[in-house]
Protein backbone atom coordinates (compact mmCIF):
# COMPACT_ATOMS: atom_id res chain seq x y z
CA UNK A 1 0.00 0.00 0.00
CA UNK A 2 1.19 3.46 -0.78
CA UNK A 3 2.12 5.99 1.82
CA UNK A 4 -0.64 8.29 0.69
CA UNK A 5 -3.12 5.71 1.88
CA UNK A 6 -1.78 5.89 5.43
CA UNK A 7 -1.68 9.67 5.34
CA UNK A 8 -5.27 9.97 4.18
CA UNK A 9 -6.41 7.27 6.57
CA UNK A 10 -4.87 9.00 9.54
CA UNK A 11 -6.28 12.37 8.52
CA UNK A 12 -9.71 10.82 8.04
CA UNK A 13 -9.51 9.16 11.44
CA UNK A 14 -8.42 12.39 13.10
CA UNK A 15 -11.21 14.33 11.39
CA UNK A 16 -13.79 11.70 12.25
CA UNK A 17 -12.91 11.72 15.93
CA UNK A 18 -12.65 15.50 16.10
CA UNK A 19 -15.99 15.93 14.40
CA UNK A 20 -17.38 13.28 16.67
CA UNK A 21 -16.35 15.39 19.64
CA UNK A 22 -17.75 18.57 18.07
CA UNK A 23 -20.95 16.76 17.18
CA UNK A 24 -21.25 15.38 20.71
CA UNK A 25 -20.86 18.85 22.17
CA UNK A 26 -23.43 20.42 19.86
CA UNK A 27 -26.01 17.67 19.99
CA UNK A 28 -25.71 17.60 23.74
CA UNK A 29 -26.17 21.32 23.89
CA UNK A 30 -29.25 21.26 21.68
CA UNK A 31 -30.78 18.50 23.74
CA UNK A 32 -30.14 20.27 27.03
CA UNK A 33 -31.40 23.56 25.64
CA UNK A 34 -34.61 22.00 24.46
CA UNK A 35 -35.13 20.28 27.77
CA UNK A 36 -34.63 23.55 29.59
CA UNK A 37 -37.13 25.26 27.32
CA UNK A 38 -39.66 22.52 27.85
CA UNK A 39 -39.28 22.83 31.59
CA UNK A 40 -39.63 26.58 31.35
CA UNK A 41 -42.74 26.21 29.27
CA UNK A 42 -44.12 23.99 32.00
CA UNK A 43 -43.65 26.87 34.39
CA UNK A 44 -40.61 25.52 36.21
CA UNK A 45 -38.08 28.28 36.63
CA UNK A 46 -34.84 28.78 38.41
CA UNK A 47 -35.00 30.70 41.63
CA UNK A 48 -32.71 33.42 40.30
CA UNK A 49 -34.81 33.82 37.15
CA UNK A 50 -37.90 34.29 39.27
CA UNK A 51 -36.13 36.86 41.41
CA UNK A 52 -35.18 38.81 38.32
CA UNK A 53 -38.75 38.86 37.13
CA UNK A 54 -39.98 40.12 40.46
CA UNK A 55 -37.59 43.01 40.36
CA UNK B 1 -25.88 21.07 44.46
CA UNK B 2 -26.27 20.80 48.19
CA UNK B 3 -28.39 23.14 50.24
CA UNK B 4 -26.47 26.41 50.34
CA UNK B 5 -26.43 27.57 53.92
CA UNK B 6 -24.44 30.76 53.58
CA UNK B 7 -25.08 33.73 51.38
CA UNK B 8 -21.60 33.42 49.95
CA UNK B 9 -22.18 29.78 49.13
CA UNK B 10 -25.36 30.68 47.36
CA UNK B 11 -23.58 33.31 45.38
CA UNK B 12 -20.88 31.00 44.21
CA UNK B 13 -23.34 28.20 43.49
CA UNK B 14 -25.73 30.20 41.38
CA UNK B 15 -24.17 33.40 40.17
CA UNK B 16 -20.81 32.06 39.21
CA UNK B 17 -21.96 29.45 36.70
CA UNK B 18 -24.40 31.99 35.31
CA UNK B 19 -21.63 34.48 34.79
CA UNK B 20 -19.55 31.71 33.26
CA UNK B 21 -22.36 30.92 30.82
CA UNK B 22 -22.46 34.55 29.79
CA UNK B 23 -18.74 34.56 29.27
CA UNK B 24 -18.93 31.39 27.19
CA UNK B 25 -21.67 32.86 25.02
CA UNK B 26 -19.52 35.84 24.10
CA UNK B 27 -16.20 34.05 23.85
CA UNK B 28 -16.93 30.81 22.03
CA UNK B 29 -17.65 32.14 18.53
CA UNK B 30 -14.35 34.00 18.59
CA UNK B 31 -12.48 30.97 19.83
CA UNK B 32 -14.14 28.76 17.23
CA UNK B 33 -13.29 31.25 14.49
CA UNK B 34 -9.70 31.44 15.63
CA UNK B 35 -9.53 27.64 15.68
CA UNK B 36 -10.88 27.44 12.14
CA UNK B 37 -8.39 30.00 10.86
CA UNK B 38 -5.49 28.25 12.55
CA UNK B 39 -6.58 24.90 11.18
CA UNK B 40 -6.87 26.35 7.68
CA UNK B 41 -3.35 27.78 7.88
CA UNK B 42 -1.96 24.68 9.56
CA UNK B 43 -3.51 22.24 7.09
CA UNK B 44 -2.41 24.39 4.15
CA UNK B 45 1.15 24.47 5.48
CA UNK B 46 1.24 20.78 6.24
CA UNK B 47 0.11 19.82 2.76
CA UNK B 48 2.33 22.23 0.85
CA UNK B 49 5.63 21.45 2.52
CA UNK B 50 7.68 18.87 0.67
CA UNK B 51 7.85 15.38 2.08
CA UNK B 52 10.80 14.22 4.10
CA UNK B 53 13.41 12.31 2.09
CA UNK B 54 13.43 9.43 4.59
CA UNK B 55 9.82 9.18 5.56
CA UNK B 56 8.25 10.46 2.35
CA UNK B 57 4.63 11.46 2.46
CA UNK B 58 4.01 9.91 5.85
CA UNK B 59 5.67 12.80 7.61
CA UNK B 60 2.36 14.59 7.17
CA UNK B 61 0.85 12.30 9.75
CA UNK B 62 3.10 13.98 12.28
CA UNK B 63 1.11 17.20 11.99
CA UNK B 64 -1.95 15.55 13.51
CA UNK B 65 -0.26 12.91 15.59
CA UNK B 66 2.13 15.03 17.63
CA UNK B 67 -0.36 17.77 18.56
CA UNK B 68 -2.94 15.17 19.54
CA UNK B 69 -0.44 13.34 21.73
CA UNK B 70 0.58 16.62 23.27
CA UNK B 71 -3.02 17.55 23.97
CA UNK B 72 -3.77 14.19 25.53
CA UNK B 73 -1.26 15.08 28.21
CA UNK B 74 -2.31 18.72 28.53
CA UNK B 75 -5.90 17.66 28.97
CA UNK B 76 -4.95 15.44 31.88
CA UNK B 77 -3.04 18.34 33.40
CA UNK B 78 -6.11 20.53 33.07
CA UNK B 79 -8.13 17.80 34.76
CA UNK B 80 -5.60 17.52 37.58
CA UNK B 81 -5.73 21.28 38.14
CA UNK B 82 -9.52 21.11 38.16
CA UNK B 83 -9.36 18.26 40.65
CA UNK B 84 -7.21 20.43 42.90
CA UNK B 85 -9.80 23.16 42.47
CA UNK B 86 -12.55 20.78 43.49
CA UNK B 87 -10.79 19.43 46.56
CA UNK B 88 -8.94 22.49 47.82
CA UNK B 89 -11.02 25.50 46.85
CA UNK B 90 -14.35 23.71 46.35
CA UNK B 91 -14.88 25.79 43.28
CA UNK B 92 -18.21 24.86 41.72
CA UNK B 93 -16.88 25.15 38.19
CA UNK B 94 -13.85 22.97 38.82
CA UNK B 95 -15.73 19.68 38.96
CA UNK B 96 -17.69 20.66 35.88
CA UNK B 97 -14.40 21.34 34.14
CA UNK B 98 -12.88 18.02 35.14
CA UNK B 99 -15.93 16.07 34.04
CA UNK B 100 -16.22 17.89 30.73
CA UNK B 101 -12.54 17.42 29.92
CA UNK B 102 -12.51 13.62 30.28
CA UNK B 103 -14.27 12.66 27.03
CA UNK B 104 -12.33 15.28 25.08
CA UNK B 105 -9.07 14.00 26.47
CA UNK B 106 -10.05 10.44 25.63
CA UNK B 107 -10.88 11.57 22.10
CA UNK B 108 -7.52 13.25 21.55
CA UNK B 109 -5.71 10.27 23.03
CA UNK B 110 -7.59 8.02 20.63
CA UNK B 111 -6.56 10.26 17.72
CA UNK B 112 -2.94 10.05 18.87
CA UNK B 113 -3.14 6.25 19.14
CA UNK B 114 -4.81 5.70 15.78
CA UNK B 115 -2.63 8.08 13.82
CA UNK B 116 0.44 6.74 15.58
CA UNK B 117 -0.51 3.23 14.57
CA UNK B 118 -1.15 4.35 10.99
CA UNK B 119 2.26 6.00 11.00
CA UNK B 120 3.92 2.96 12.48
CA UNK B 121 2.68 0.55 9.80
CA UNK B 122 4.62 2.06 6.87
CA UNK B 123 7.56 3.19 9.02
CA UNK B 124 8.17 0.26 11.32
CA UNK B 125 6.24 -2.38 9.41
CA UNK B 126 3.86 -3.06 12.28
CA UNK B 127 0.70 -1.48 13.64
CA UNK B 128 1.75 -1.54 17.23
CA UNK B 129 5.03 -1.76 19.11
CA UNK B 130 5.23 -2.06 22.85
CA UNK B 131 7.42 0.95 22.83
CA UNK B 132 7.67 2.95 26.03
CA UNK B 133 5.96 5.99 24.62
CA UNK B 134 3.15 4.08 22.95
CA UNK B 135 2.49 2.02 26.02
CA UNK B 136 2.25 4.97 28.35
CA UNK B 137 -0.17 6.75 26.03
CA UNK B 138 -2.24 3.58 25.96
CA UNK B 139 -2.30 3.48 29.76
CA UNK B 140 -3.36 7.13 29.75
CA UNK B 141 -6.24 6.20 27.45
CA UNK B 142 -7.30 3.45 29.86
CA UNK B 143 -7.27 5.94 32.71
CA UNK B 144 -9.47 8.37 30.79
CA UNK B 145 -11.95 5.59 30.12
CA UNK B 146 -11.91 4.59 33.79
CA UNK B 147 -12.64 8.15 34.82
CA UNK B 148 -15.52 8.42 32.38
CA UNK B 149 -16.91 5.14 33.66
CA UNK B 150 -16.60 6.33 37.25
CA UNK B 151 -18.44 9.55 36.45
CA UNK B 152 -21.21 7.69 34.70
CA UNK B 153 -21.60 5.19 37.52
CA UNK B 154 -22.65 7.80 40.07
CA UNK B 155 -25.90 9.69 40.18
CA UNK B 156 -24.97 12.60 42.38
CA UNK B 157 -22.72 14.86 40.26
CA UNK B 158 -21.01 16.70 43.10
CA UNK B 159 -20.11 13.52 44.92
CA UNK B 160 -18.94 11.90 41.71
CA UNK B 161 -16.79 14.93 41.02
CA UNK B 162 -15.13 14.84 44.42
CA UNK B 163 -14.43 11.14 44.28
CA UNK B 164 -13.11 11.25 40.75
CA UNK B 165 -10.97 14.25 41.72
CA UNK B 166 -9.20 11.97 44.18
CA UNK B 167 -8.65 9.43 41.45
CA UNK B 168 -7.43 12.05 38.98
CA UNK B 169 -4.84 13.25 41.47
CA UNK B 170 -3.69 9.73 42.32
CA UNK B 171 -3.36 9.12 38.60
CA UNK B 172 -1.47 12.37 38.13
CA UNK B 173 1.04 11.35 40.79
CA UNK B 174 1.28 7.94 39.19
CA UNK B 175 1.76 8.93 35.57
CA UNK B 176 5.47 9.77 35.94
CA UNK B 177 5.99 6.44 37.72
CA UNK B 178 4.16 4.56 35.00
CA UNK B 179 6.16 6.33 32.31
CA UNK B 180 9.43 5.61 34.09
CA UNK B 181 8.60 1.99 34.76
CA UNK B 182 7.42 1.41 31.21
CA UNK B 183 10.69 2.81 29.91
CA UNK B 184 12.62 0.54 32.25
CA UNK B 185 10.53 -2.45 31.21
CA UNK B 186 11.05 -1.83 27.54
CA UNK B 187 14.80 -1.27 27.67
CA UNK B 188 15.23 -4.34 29.83
CA UNK B 189 13.44 -6.72 27.53
CA UNK B 190 14.46 -5.56 24.10
CA UNK B 191 17.28 -3.13 24.39
CA UNK B 192 18.60 -3.00 20.85
CA UNK B 193 15.55 -3.61 18.73
CA UNK B 194 13.46 -0.78 20.13
CA UNK B 195 12.23 1.12 17.15
CA UNK B 196 12.72 4.74 17.89
CA UNK B 197 11.08 7.55 15.99
CA UNK B 198 14.06 9.82 16.33
CA UNK B 199 14.08 10.51 12.66
CA UNK B 200 15.94 13.53 11.41
CA UNK B 201 16.21 16.52 13.67
CA UNK B 202 13.26 18.66 12.88
CA UNK B 203 14.12 21.60 10.67
CA UNK B 204 12.08 24.73 10.30
CA UNK B 205 10.22 23.41 7.28
CA UNK B 206 8.41 20.89 9.48
CA UNK B 207 8.49 22.96 12.60
CA UNK B 208 6.18 25.70 11.37
CA UNK B 209 3.24 23.56 10.31
CA UNK B 210 3.68 21.49 13.45
CA UNK B 211 3.61 24.58 15.64
CA UNK B 212 0.56 26.03 13.93
CA UNK B 213 -1.24 22.72 14.14
CA UNK B 214 -0.35 22.39 17.81
CA UNK B 215 -1.81 25.81 18.58
CA UNK B 216 -4.85 25.01 16.45
CA UNK B 217 -5.42 21.78 18.36
CA UNK B 218 -5.06 23.58 21.68
CA UNK B 219 -7.60 26.18 20.62
CA UNK B 220 -9.91 23.39 19.52
CA UNK B 221 -9.51 21.83 22.92
CA UNK B 222 -10.34 25.05 24.74
CA UNK B 223 -13.36 25.72 22.53
CA UNK B 224 -14.71 22.21 23.01
CA UNK B 225 -13.91 22.31 26.70
CA UNK B 226 -15.87 25.47 27.49
CA UNK B 227 -18.76 24.30 25.35
CA UNK B 228 -18.79 20.93 27.08
CA UNK B 229 -18.68 22.74 30.42
CA UNK B 230 -21.70 24.77 29.36
CA UNK B 231 -23.55 21.57 28.51
CA UNK B 232 -22.64 20.10 31.86
CA UNK B 233 -23.88 23.19 33.71
CA UNK B 234 -27.14 23.09 31.78
CA UNK B 235 -27.50 19.39 32.54
CA UNK B 236 -27.09 20.00 36.24
CA UNK B 237 -29.61 22.84 36.13
CA UNK B 238 -32.12 20.59 34.47
CA UNK B 239 -31.55 17.95 37.11
CA UNK B 240 -32.05 20.52 39.88
CA UNK B 241 -35.17 21.88 38.24
CA UNK B 242 -36.58 18.41 37.82
CA UNK B 243 -35.98 17.67 41.46
CA UNK B 244 -37.63 20.91 42.48
CA UNK B 245 -40.57 20.25 40.23
CA UNK B 246 -40.97 16.75 41.61
CA UNK B 247 -40.73 18.02 45.15
CA UNK B 248 -43.27 20.80 44.67
CA UNK B 249 -45.61 18.44 42.85
CA UNK B 250 -45.25 15.94 45.68
CA UNK B 251 -45.89 18.71 48.22
CA UNK B 252 -49.01 19.89 46.42
CA UNK B 253 -50.52 16.44 46.14
CA UNK C 1 -5.45 -0.30 66.36
CA UNK C 2 -4.19 -3.78 67.19
CA UNK C 3 -7.69 -4.69 68.24
CA UNK C 4 -9.01 -3.49 64.94
CA UNK C 5 -6.36 -5.44 63.06
CA UNK C 6 -7.33 -8.58 64.93
CA UNK C 7 -11.02 -7.93 64.41
CA UNK C 8 -10.59 -7.48 60.67
CA UNK C 9 -8.49 -10.61 60.45
CA UNK C 10 -11.03 -12.63 62.39
CA UNK C 11 -13.85 -11.37 60.25
CA UNK C 12 -12.14 -12.22 57.00
CA UNK C 13 -11.25 -15.69 58.22
CA UNK C 14 -14.65 -16.40 59.67
CA UNK C 15 -16.57 -15.12 56.69
CA UNK C 16 -14.58 -17.67 54.72
CA UNK C 17 -14.85 -15.31 51.77
CA UNK C 18 -11.83 -13.15 51.04
CA UNK C 19 -8.81 -15.23 51.91
CA UNK C 20 -9.87 -18.59 50.59
CA UNK C 21 -11.57 -17.37 47.46
CA UNK C 22 -8.57 -15.22 46.57
CA UNK C 23 -6.22 -18.18 46.72
CA UNK C 24 -8.66 -20.38 44.83
CA UNK C 25 -8.99 -17.76 42.11
CA UNK C 26 -5.21 -17.47 41.92
CA UNK C 27 -4.83 -21.24 41.54
CA UNK C 28 -7.55 -21.42 38.92
CA UNK C 29 -6.07 -18.63 36.82
CA UNK C 30 -2.62 -20.17 36.93
CA UNK C 31 -4.00 -23.64 36.22
CA UNK C 32 -5.92 -22.42 33.19
CA UNK C 33 -2.87 -20.90 31.49
CA UNK C 34 -1.28 -24.23 30.39
CA UNK C 35 -4.51 -25.11 28.61
CA UNK C 36 -4.20 -21.89 26.66
CA UNK C 37 -0.52 -22.04 25.71
CA UNK C 38 -0.15 -25.80 25.51
CA UNK C 39 1.78 -28.21 27.73
CA UNK C 40 5.22 -27.07 26.55
CA UNK C 41 7.25 -27.27 29.76
CA UNK C 42 10.06 -25.02 28.57
CA UNK C 43 7.67 -22.30 27.52
CA UNK C 44 5.79 -22.63 30.81
CA UNK C 45 9.02 -22.32 32.75
CA UNK C 46 9.87 -19.20 30.81
CA UNK C 47 6.55 -17.41 31.24
CA UNK C 48 5.86 -18.93 34.68
CA UNK C 49 6.94 -15.96 36.82
CA UNK C 50 4.89 -13.56 34.70
CA UNK C 51 1.84 -15.83 34.94
CA UNK C 52 2.19 -16.09 38.71
CA UNK C 53 2.47 -12.32 38.99
CA UNK C 54 -0.54 -11.60 36.81
CA UNK C 55 -2.55 -14.22 38.66
CA UNK C 56 -1.60 -12.69 42.01
CA UNK C 57 -2.44 -9.21 40.73
CA UNK C 58 -5.90 -10.26 39.59
CA UNK C 59 -6.54 -12.27 42.72
CA UNK C 60 -5.61 -9.40 45.02
CA UNK C 61 -7.89 -7.08 43.07
CA UNK C 62 -10.73 -9.54 43.48
CA UNK C 63 -11.36 -8.95 47.16
CA UNK C 64 -10.58 -5.26 47.20
CA UNK C 65 -14.11 -3.97 46.84
CA UNK C 66 -14.97 -5.65 50.13
CA UNK C 67 -12.36 -3.58 51.93
CA UNK C 68 -14.80 -0.91 53.04
CA UNK C 69 -18.06 -2.27 51.71
CA UNK C 70 -18.93 -4.39 54.73
CA UNK C 71 -18.29 -1.44 57.06
CA UNK C 72 -20.54 0.70 54.98
CA UNK C 73 -23.33 -1.82 54.98
CA UNK C 74 -23.46 -2.24 58.76
CA UNK C 75 -22.86 1.45 59.40
CA UNK C 76 -19.56 1.11 61.24
CA UNK C 77 -17.91 3.17 58.52
CA UNK C 78 -19.51 6.27 59.99
CA UNK C 79 -18.11 5.33 63.38
CA UNK C 80 -14.66 4.93 61.89
CA UNK C 81 -14.98 8.33 60.24
CA UNK C 82 -15.92 9.94 63.54
CA UNK C 83 -13.14 8.32 65.54
CA UNK C 84 -10.41 10.32 67.24
CA UNK C 85 -7.63 8.38 65.54
CA UNK C 86 -6.69 9.78 62.15
CA UNK C 87 -8.60 8.16 59.33
CA UNK C 88 -5.42 7.62 57.34
CA UNK C 89 -4.04 5.43 60.11
CA UNK C 90 -7.26 3.44 60.34
CA UNK C 91 -7.25 2.88 56.60
CA UNK C 92 -3.61 1.83 56.77
CA UNK C 93 -4.37 -0.74 59.45
CA UNK C 94 -7.31 -2.03 57.45
CA UNK C 95 -5.05 -2.41 54.44
CA UNK C 96 -2.52 -4.35 56.47
CA UNK C 97 -5.25 -6.63 57.76
CA UNK C 98 -6.59 -7.09 54.26
CA UNK C 99 -3.14 -7.93 52.98
CA UNK C 100 -2.52 -10.50 55.72
CA UNK C 101 -5.88 -12.08 54.99
CA UNK C 102 -5.69 -12.16 51.19
CA UNK C 103 -2.20 -11.21 50.05
CA UNK C 104 -0.15 -13.40 52.31
CA UNK C 105 -1.98 -16.63 51.34
CA UNK C 106 -1.20 -15.81 47.72
CA UNK C 107 2.48 -15.48 48.57
CA UNK C 108 2.39 -18.76 50.45
CA UNK C 109 0.59 -20.53 47.63
CA UNK C 110 2.92 -19.25 44.93
CA UNK C 111 5.80 -21.77 45.45
CA UNK C 112 3.36 -24.63 44.98
CA UNK C 113 2.03 -23.11 41.77
CA UNK C 114 5.59 -22.41 40.68
CA UNK C 115 6.16 -26.19 40.72
CA UNK C 116 3.18 -26.61 38.42
CA UNK C 117 4.78 -24.17 36.01
CA UNK C 118 8.00 -26.18 35.92
CA UNK C 119 10.04 -23.32 37.37
CA UNK C 120 13.41 -24.03 39.01
CA UNK C 121 14.23 -23.27 42.66
CA UNK C 122 15.80 -19.87 42.06
CA UNK C 123 12.84 -18.70 40.02
CA UNK C 124 10.38 -19.94 42.63
CA UNK C 125 12.28 -18.26 45.42
CA UNK C 126 12.57 -15.00 43.51
CA UNK C 127 8.89 -15.03 42.59
CA UNK C 128 7.84 -15.63 46.19
CA UNK C 129 10.14 -12.90 47.44
CA UNK C 130 8.96 -10.33 44.90
CA UNK C 131 5.34 -11.23 45.54
CA UNK C 132 5.97 -10.70 49.23
CA UNK C 133 7.36 -7.27 48.47
CA UNK C 134 4.90 -6.35 45.75
CA UNK C 135 1.44 -7.47 46.83
CA UNK C 136 1.21 -4.92 49.70
CA UNK C 137 1.72 -2.18 47.12
CA UNK C 138 -1.22 -3.53 45.12
CA UNK C 139 -3.36 -3.61 48.24
CA UNK C 140 -2.43 -0.05 49.19
CA UNK C 141 -3.07 1.43 45.77
CA UNK C 142 -6.20 -0.69 45.55
CA UNK C 143 -7.41 0.84 48.81
CA UNK C 144 -7.73 4.15 46.96
CA UNK C 145 -9.93 2.45 44.40
CA UNK C 146 -11.92 0.73 47.13
CA UNK C 147 -12.48 4.04 48.90
CA UNK C 148 -13.82 5.48 45.67
CA UNK C 149 -15.98 2.48 44.99
CA UNK C 150 -17.69 2.63 48.39
CA UNK C 151 -20.03 5.27 47.03
CA UNK C 152 -20.98 3.16 44.05
CA UNK C 153 -23.88 0.76 43.94
CA UNK C 154 -21.85 -1.97 42.21
CA UNK C 155 -18.25 -1.01 42.64
CA UNK C 156 -16.54 -4.37 42.32
CA UNK C 157 -15.76 -4.38 38.62
CA UNK C 158 -15.02 -0.69 38.49
CA UNK C 159 -12.36 -1.00 41.19
CA UNK C 160 -10.42 -3.43 39.03
CA UNK C 161 -10.70 -1.18 35.99
CA UNK C 162 -9.54 1.87 37.92
CA UNK C 163 -6.74 0.18 39.83
CA UNK C 164 -5.19 -1.99 37.11
CA UNK C 165 -3.51 0.85 35.18
CA UNK C 166 -2.13 2.20 38.44
CA UNK C 167 -0.72 -1.19 39.38
CA UNK C 168 1.29 -1.53 36.16
CA UNK C 169 4.57 -0.28 37.70
CA UNK C 170 4.35 -2.89 40.46
CA UNK C 171 3.84 -5.63 37.89
CA UNK C 172 6.70 -4.42 35.71
CA UNK C 173 9.23 -4.26 38.52
CA UNK C 174 8.07 -7.46 40.16
CA UNK C 175 8.39 -9.47 36.98
CA UNK C 176 11.62 -7.84 35.90
CA UNK C 177 13.16 -8.56 39.31
CA UNK C 178 12.27 -12.23 38.91
CA UNK C 179 13.73 -12.39 35.43
CA UNK C 180 16.82 -10.56 36.63
CA UNK C 181 17.27 -13.28 39.25
CA UNK C 182 16.98 -16.04 36.66
CA UNK C 183 19.00 -14.57 33.83
CA UNK C 184 22.57 -14.03 34.87
CA UNK C 185 23.79 -10.71 33.51
CA UNK C 186 20.96 -8.54 34.75
CA UNK C 187 21.34 -7.48 38.40
CA UNK C 188 18.54 -8.49 40.76
CA UNK C 189 18.78 -5.71 43.31
CA UNK C 190 17.86 -2.53 41.35
CA UNK C 191 14.38 -3.65 40.24
CA UNK C 192 13.77 -5.28 43.60
CA UNK C 193 14.70 -2.15 45.50
CA UNK C 194 12.51 -0.06 43.22
CA UNK C 195 9.71 -2.50 43.93
CA UNK C 196 10.22 -1.98 47.66
CA UNK C 197 10.32 1.78 47.12
CA UNK C 198 7.06 1.61 45.18
CA UNK C 199 5.62 -0.36 48.06
CA UNK C 200 6.53 2.36 50.57
CA UNK C 201 5.37 5.09 48.21
CA UNK C 202 1.98 3.48 47.70
CA UNK C 203 1.76 2.83 51.44
CA UNK C 204 1.62 6.62 51.79
CA UNK C 205 -0.46 7.60 48.76
CA UNK C 206 -3.00 4.78 48.94
CA UNK C 207 -4.31 5.34 52.49
CA UNK C 208 -4.29 9.15 52.07
CA UNK C 209 -6.30 8.94 48.87
CA UNK C 210 -8.61 6.28 50.31
CA UNK C 211 -9.22 8.39 53.42
CA UNK C 212 -10.00 11.44 51.27
CA UNK C 213 -12.36 9.43 49.10
CA UNK C 214 -14.12 7.93 52.12
CA UNK C 215 -14.65 11.34 53.67
CA UNK C 216 -15.91 12.83 50.44
CA UNK C 217 -18.29 10.03 49.65
CA UNK C 218 -19.80 9.93 53.11
CA UNK C 219 -21.16 13.48 53.31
Amino acid sequence: MSHAFYVTASYIAAFAITFGLIGWVFIDHRGRHRELERLEAAGIRRRSARAEEAR
Amino acid sequence: MSEPSLAIRKFSDLANPTRFLGLVATVWPWLAGLTLCLFAVGLYLSFTTTGDYQQGETVRIMYVHVPAAWLSMMCYTVMALSALGTLVWRHPLADVSAKAAAPIGAGFTLVALITGSLWGKPMWGTWWVWDARLTSVFVLFLMYLGLIALNRAMDDPTRAAKVSAVLILVGFVNIPIIKFSVEWWNTLHQPASVVRMDGPTIDSEFLWPLLVMAIAFSMLFFTLHILAMRNEILRRRIAVLRRHAARSAGGAA
Amino acid sequence: MIAMLLRDLKLSVRAGGGALIGVLFFMTVVAVIPFGVGPDLNLLARIGPAILWIGALLASLLGLDRLFQAEREDGSLDLILMQETPLVLTVFVKCVAHWIATGLPLVIASPLLGLFMNMDEVAIGATTLTLLAGTPAITFIGAAGAGIAVALPRGGLLVSILVLPLAIPVLIFGVSAVYAAIQEPAPFLPPFLILVALNLFFAVIGPVAAAAALRLSSD
